[in-house]
């Protein structure tokens, strides 16, 4: 499929446009590996800090602490990600590591926010009848709390995927890689062809990744 | 036995520091065996009784003792394994199927897999649901009714010798509580559990409870049978909660079988043995006699029930 599609692509857009399509150092199929391997990579540990954040925060007692994350996690994303990967530059340098902070920041606010609601959306009575048969926090938080709430969170781990791609993007103009780099190409090069190859290919990367977790949820249910 | 010495708990007012008490002073004790009815008006202090028996709430004084334990000295979660409990929202859990449902203290005590699943089946088809039509089911498959089953079977896996109920037919249509209350009271014929039952229907605790304890405002009013609350109410207060009607209420929880004796029947009005002694009540009314014949489930005659019987209710 990785393999398949990018030659296919490149094939009809060239005939569409009418416009000879330079070969890149990296192939199509390889790019589209590595833009992948970024979102999943910035996906984990996005997961391994926003899941236990809103578990945290949602513990009885803690009504301050969440609002303070939810506003902090708010803030993260009024951040344009240019001003995020200006920052983070001259403190990480180019490559992969500045791209990934970024990818980090954008998608742990999805995450936490659906995952707070989705703590937060399990009933009372339920949480009741889980202390009163004697089961003890940790227990009640994975037998109870965690798969009521999975829902809910899967889909803030969806849209944070979806967003993800997008973003990631950027991440060729600080150097690494993905499918951002046919865009730039395209862009200094003055071909539009190219610019439409990534930003397609980037669209369906999205769209099969969300098609994917959905279907994870569903075989869940 | 479960006895409750001097209980209390307290709110302060988070504004003014005002103390309030949801349970004041209360001593009571619930006899092993029996279930005592916890009666009251709304806000008197039940839920928060019972809820202090597990530990759900922490009381502020006093002491409880279960069995020869005190329940502070035991972890809140180990008291609870042995304390069934049925909430009033029932509070399924609604991602498990029924028999995993009633699996749960079970499997946290670490049964093996094949005692569970023996002891779910046996429960299910204990509380009256067939357990190869029920197991696999979701609560949201469920009627009310039935939900308020999967919950008591819940609070019964594990054979807890005290079992604690909030209002648990409360939230059922008249037909569906009548009926419940009546398997319930089949069961704890044979299981002979140690059972408070927090309710504020007064019919319900007549009917259920070998004992009633009446509260009002967060004290003990009167604590006896039913019998007792009903002919010998200790004050106003209980006298005024109970109704000018309390033993027609009474007499509503009796099947009139039960108050029937050997006499000659010829000519009179015939009741079944299984109508409640109200309704019997009514039907001499009607009627204009003092005495009917009762008939068995095959509808021959098998004694007669006189307005003086009534009295033995
Ligand atoms: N956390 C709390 N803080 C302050 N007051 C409380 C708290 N919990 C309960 N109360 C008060 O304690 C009193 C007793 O409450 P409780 O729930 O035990 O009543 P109840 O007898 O079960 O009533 P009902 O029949 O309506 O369920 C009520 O006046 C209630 O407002
Ligand atoms: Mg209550």
């Amino acid at each position: 499929m990785v393999c398949l599609i990018p030659g296919l692509l490149t094939g009809t857009v060239s005939r569409l446009t009418g416009t000879e399509i330079p070969t890149l150092g990296t192939p199509l199929w390889s790019l589209t590996l590595q833009h992948l391997g970024l979102v999943l990579v910035a996906e984990v540990v996005v997961l391994l800090i926003g899941v236990p954040l809103a578990v945290v925060v949602t513990r009885p007692g803690r009504a301050a602490l969440m609002r303070l994350a939810e506003a902090i996690t708010g803030l993260g994303q009024t951040v344009p990600t240019l001003a995020i990967l200006a920052l983070a530059v001259p403190v990480l340098g180019f490559g992969a590591p500045p791209t990934l902070l970024g990818l980090f920041l954008y998608g742990l606010v999805p995450v936490v926010s659906n995952g707070i609601a989705g703590l937060l959306a399990v009933d009372q009575p339920t949480l009741d009848a889980a202390r009163g048969m004697g089961m003890t926090d940790a227990q009640r938080l994975r037998r109870i709390e965690l798969p009521l709430s999975l829902p809910v969170l899967m889909a803030g781990v969806r849209t944070s995927a979806v967003y993800n791609v997008g973003t990631a993007t950027i991440g060729a103009a600080l150097g690494t890689g993905g499918l951002g780099t046919p865009i730039i190409e395209g862009l200094s090069q003055q071909n539009t062809a190219l610019v439409v190859i990534g930003a397609l290919l980037a669209a369906l990367l999205a769209l099969s990744l969300d098609g994917l977790l959905g279907l994870a949820v569903r075989a869940e249910e | 036995m479960i006895e409750l010495r001097h209980l209390e708990k307290r709110y302060d007012d988070p504004v003014t520091g005002q103390p309030f008490y949801a349970v004041r002073d209360l001593s009571l004790s619930f006899p092993d065996g029996e279930i005592t009815a916890l009666l009251g008006p709304s806000g008197c202090g039940k839920t928060t009784t019972l809820r202090m028996i597990n530990r759900l709430i922490e009381p502020t004084g006093g002491q409880i003792l279960i069995g020869e334990h005190d329940a502070q000295s035991l972890r809140p979660e180990e008291l609870r394994r042995q304390v069934g409990y049925v909430i009033q929202q029932i509070g399924l859990f609604p991602h498990l199927s029924v028999a995993q449902n009633v699996a749960t203290v079970p499997e946290l005590l670490g049964w093996p897999k094949s005692k569970v699943q023996a002891r779910v089946r046996e429960l299910l088809a204990l509380v009256g649901l067939e357990p190869d039509l029920f197991a696999g089911k979701r609560p949201s498959e469920l009627s009310g009714g039935q939900q308020q089953r999967v919950g008591v079977a819940r609070a019964l896996a594990a054979d807890p010798p005290v079992l604690l109920m909030d209002e648990p037919f409360g939230a059922l249509d008249p037909l569906a509580r009548d009926k419940l209350q009546e398997a319930f009271r089949d069961i704890q014929q044979n299981l002979k559990k140690t059972i408070v039952m927090v309710t504020h229907d007064i019919d319900e605790a007549l009917k259920l409870g070998d004992k009633v304890a009446l509260m009002g405002a967060g004290a003990l009013e009167q604590f006896g049978t039913p019998d007792d609350l009903v002919r010998r109410p200790v004050s106003e207060f209980v006298r005024q909660f109970l109704g000018e009607d309390a033993l027609l209420r009474q007499l509503a929880g009796v099947p009139a079988g039960r108050l029937a004796r050997p006499g000659d029947a010829h000519g009179l009005p015939q009741i079944s043995q299984d109508l409640n002694a109200r309704s019997a009540l009514s039907v001499m009314l009607r009627e204009r006699v003092d005495t009917l014949a009762v008939t068995d489930e095959s509808g021959q005659v098998s004694g007669v029930l006189s307005w003086s019987d009534l009295e033995r209710a």
